[in-house]
């Protein structure tokens, strides 16, 4: 079985979030790491390959992203990926989510995974929506949410974590799995992965590398456009009742309930 | 991701000698110390103990052989990586007691067992020491020597292939459950430095007691014994390093402690700064955070200050202790030990570890102050550090030997 997680740099969370009115964008200057929800995809990748259940001969981290990207795919394979790929390219700056999706798709197409984990936001963006996009472009299955996946050969049981509770869904591989951070604590890279991360195999590729139609990406290939950014209402000031008397209190805050029908 | 990394240019610059590797450790070192340890740091320090298992997962995880060789099962780094982990414990909030501890062992235990071990010593204390089966500690001070080594008194005789040691060591850290001890002998009957032996005392021996475990201020999760040795009959390959040639043993280890305890007190110093600057803002009075009053927001600068002086004076002494280490290495093999790599950085480790260790204390003093009652409740650990940093200015050569070394450097 070949594993490709997808991985994605992302400003550190310490770094207060700002979106630039320039570009309608967020500003991913200052200091970045690997988004977080994406170790725990790196360590299911792990642990299928240890549970020894079947043949794990490929872990890859793959991302899209500018030159700072690489910093994201060394601490990938610290945490354990045996190589990675960076797809890079100026034409696949401002990309939204469908564009990156693609863009992603295509890279993947050239690696022929069995199964592509990743995590299910990235700490950035918070959309929610990758593996999804990258599932339709690649025709393959897709699951959201998964915080428990039992391997077999062929296929997957994952237990997705929904609002209502849980769902147990059976998949066939290949899959796009998007794993929640219930799923597992990362393990901790020793000094040496870490030191050995810049040795292990990273190939950068270009959007003509993977056969990206250049017009199906960037700001133009993009097909949202950010027209206006607010921010949100202000919450109004809630009502304050000083306790002189009890009883007298306890009678406003129970007819101010029954005003908004909520006893 | 840290306070070593300066974010004023928007990306982050290192401050040398770190790296980008060594920023991921820190970032690795800083995780395991919030998650495994910092939860039960007050009910250890309650204890007077933190777990025994603590070494066997530290070494289990490498950190107990960031800087030793993978051939020994080490993970191939080296000093500066050990710098990153004895200041990121600290930082992290794992306390005086468990950096003693574990710092006792990585950082004065097994370093001259490498330094100074055959490959066969290597195997049969440092490759246990580094997966965390076997604790080390390192046996110098005495009941009446301390800073003043010269006058050890523990006798080491030799008869035949094997010495017979008898005397005792105190604040030994690690004393009570060490499997081994790397124990300064006086093996020449004149007194002086030239008379000094290492030879390494394994638990088991017959002779070999420790006496008491012993009470302190601070440090209290760490085991800090009286140790007595009575006819304990060590064989010959148990010598560590040159018979007689101890005292340079210790003077080649001193530093190197000396630095790791300045790091220490820099990691200290950023997780005090860091909880109270979080209560300064949270901790209201007359209607607004107590951080807005000048009295506790030009205290909380003083500490800023302090931290930032002793971060400089500490990395700079680590950039000049791990310049030569090459040369130093070829020195101490060659037994040449007027070479100048074995005392480089000396003035500039003497001068951090003096500074930082004082600093430190101040710093958790003014913390303390600005918590108010909360700062003098056990709950808050604020305490807990006052007690536990007061050690500095003390342990690893006083102050006052500190300012002696200095002072006899300006040729006075």
């Amino acid at each position: 079985m070949k594993i490709c997680c997808l991985v994605k740099e992302v400003p550190d969370a310490a770094v207060q979030k700002r979106i630039d009115p320039n570009t309608m964008r967020l500003d991913r200057s200052g200091e970045k790491n690997l988004n977080p929800f994406d170790t725990h995809a790196l360590e299911a990748a792990m642990q299928i390959r240890e549970s020894g259940v079947v043949q794990v001969d490929e872990i890859v981290a793959v991302t899209m992203g500018p030159e700072s990207a690489v910093r994201a795919l060394h601490k990938a394979v610290a945490l354990g990926a045996d190589r990675s790929v960076h797809l890079t390219d100026p034409a696949l700056e401002g990309s939204d989510v469908n564009a990156t999706g693609y863009a992603l798709a295509k890279v993947l197409e050239s690696e022929q995974p069995d199964l592509v984990l990743l995590g299910q936001q990235s700490d950035d963006g918070e959309c929610y929506t990758i593996g999804a996009v990258v599932a339709d472009h690649l025709q393959v299955p897709s699951l959201t949410q998964v915080i428990k996946i039992d391997v077999a050969e062929g296929k997957l049981t994952c237990e997705r974590q929904a609002e209502y509770g849980y769902d147990t869904v059976e998949v066939e591989l290949p899959a796009v799995i998007s794993v929640g951070d219930a799923i597992n604590e990362p393990r901790y890279p020793s000094l040496k992965a870490i030191m050995g991360a810049k040795k292990k195999p990273l190939d950068t590729k270009s959007a003509a590398d993977v056969g990206i139609d250049t017009s199906e990406v960037g700001i133009e290939g993009s097909k949202t456009r950010v027209l206006a950014i607010n921010p949100p209402p202000a919450k109004e000031p809630g009502e304050v009742f000083e306790d002189e008397d009890t009883d007298e209190t306890v009678n406003k805050i129970v007819a101010w309930l029954e005003e908004r029908k909520l006893v | 991701m840290t306070a070593t990394v300066i974010k004023d240019a928007g990306e982050r610059a290192l401050l040398p000698p770190f790296t980008d590797e060594h920023e991921e450790l820190r970032a690795t070192i800083r995780r395991w110390v919030e998650a495994e340890i910092a939860p039960h740091v007050d009910e250890w320090d309650e204890a007077g103990e933190f777990p025994r298992s603590l070494y066997e997962r530290a070494g289990e995880l490498g950190f107990l052989g960031l800087k030793y060789p993978e051939e020994l099962g080490g993970q191939g780094g080296d000093y500066v990586h050990d710098a990153v982990w004895a200041e990121e414990i600290a930082a992290a909030g794992a306390g005086g007691g468990v950096g003693a501890g574990l710092g006792a062992h990585t950082g004065i235990a097994t370093p001259p067992v490498f330094r100074f071990g055959t490959p066969e010593q290597h195997e049969r204390f440092l490759r246990p020491a580094i997966a965390g089966r076997k604790i080390g500690a390192l046996g110098i001070t005495e009941p009446g020597a301390g800073s003043d080594v010269a006058a050890i008194r523990t006798r080491a005789e030799r008869h035949g292939d094997v010495h017979v040691v008898n005397g005792s060591k105190t604040f030994i850290t690690n004393g009570a459950r060490a499997d081994f001890l790397v124990c300064a002998c006086r093996t020449k009957p004149e007194g002086g430095h030239g008379g000094i032996s290492f030879l390494i005392l394994e638990r088991d021996m017959p002779g070999y007691e420790v006496t008491r475990k012993l009470e302190k201020l601070g440090w209290r999760s760490s085991d800090t014994a009286e140790l007595s040795f009575t006819d304990v009959v060590v064989p010959a390959e148990n010598l560590l390093g040159p018979e007689h040639g101890g005292f340079y043993l210790i003077m080649a280890n001193f530093q190197w402690e000396r630095l790791l305890m300045a790091l220490g007190a820099v990691g200290a110093m950023r997780n005090l700064l860091e909880r109270t600057l979080a209560y300064a803002r949270e901790r209201e009075a007359f209607g607004r955070p107590i951080g807005r009053f000048q009295a506790i927001r030009h205290q909380l600068a003083e500490v800023g200050l302090k931290l930032e002086t002793s971060r400089a004076l500490a990395y700079h002494a680590l950039r000049e202790f791990v310049r030569p280490e090459a040369e130093r290495r070829k020195a101490i093999a060659a037994g040449d030990w007027a070479h100048p790599a074995i005392t480089a950085g000396l003035d500039e480790v003497t001068k951090a570890k003096l500074y930082t260790q004082r600093a430190a204390v101040d710093a958790a003093d003014i913390c303390l102050q600005i918590h108010g009652g909360y700062g003098y409740m056990r709950e808050y650990g604020i305490e807990r550090a006052l007690r536990d940093l007061r050690l500095g200015p003390i342990g690893g050569g006083t102050d006052e030997i500190m300012r002696e070394i200095l002072g006899k450097r300006l040729g006075l």
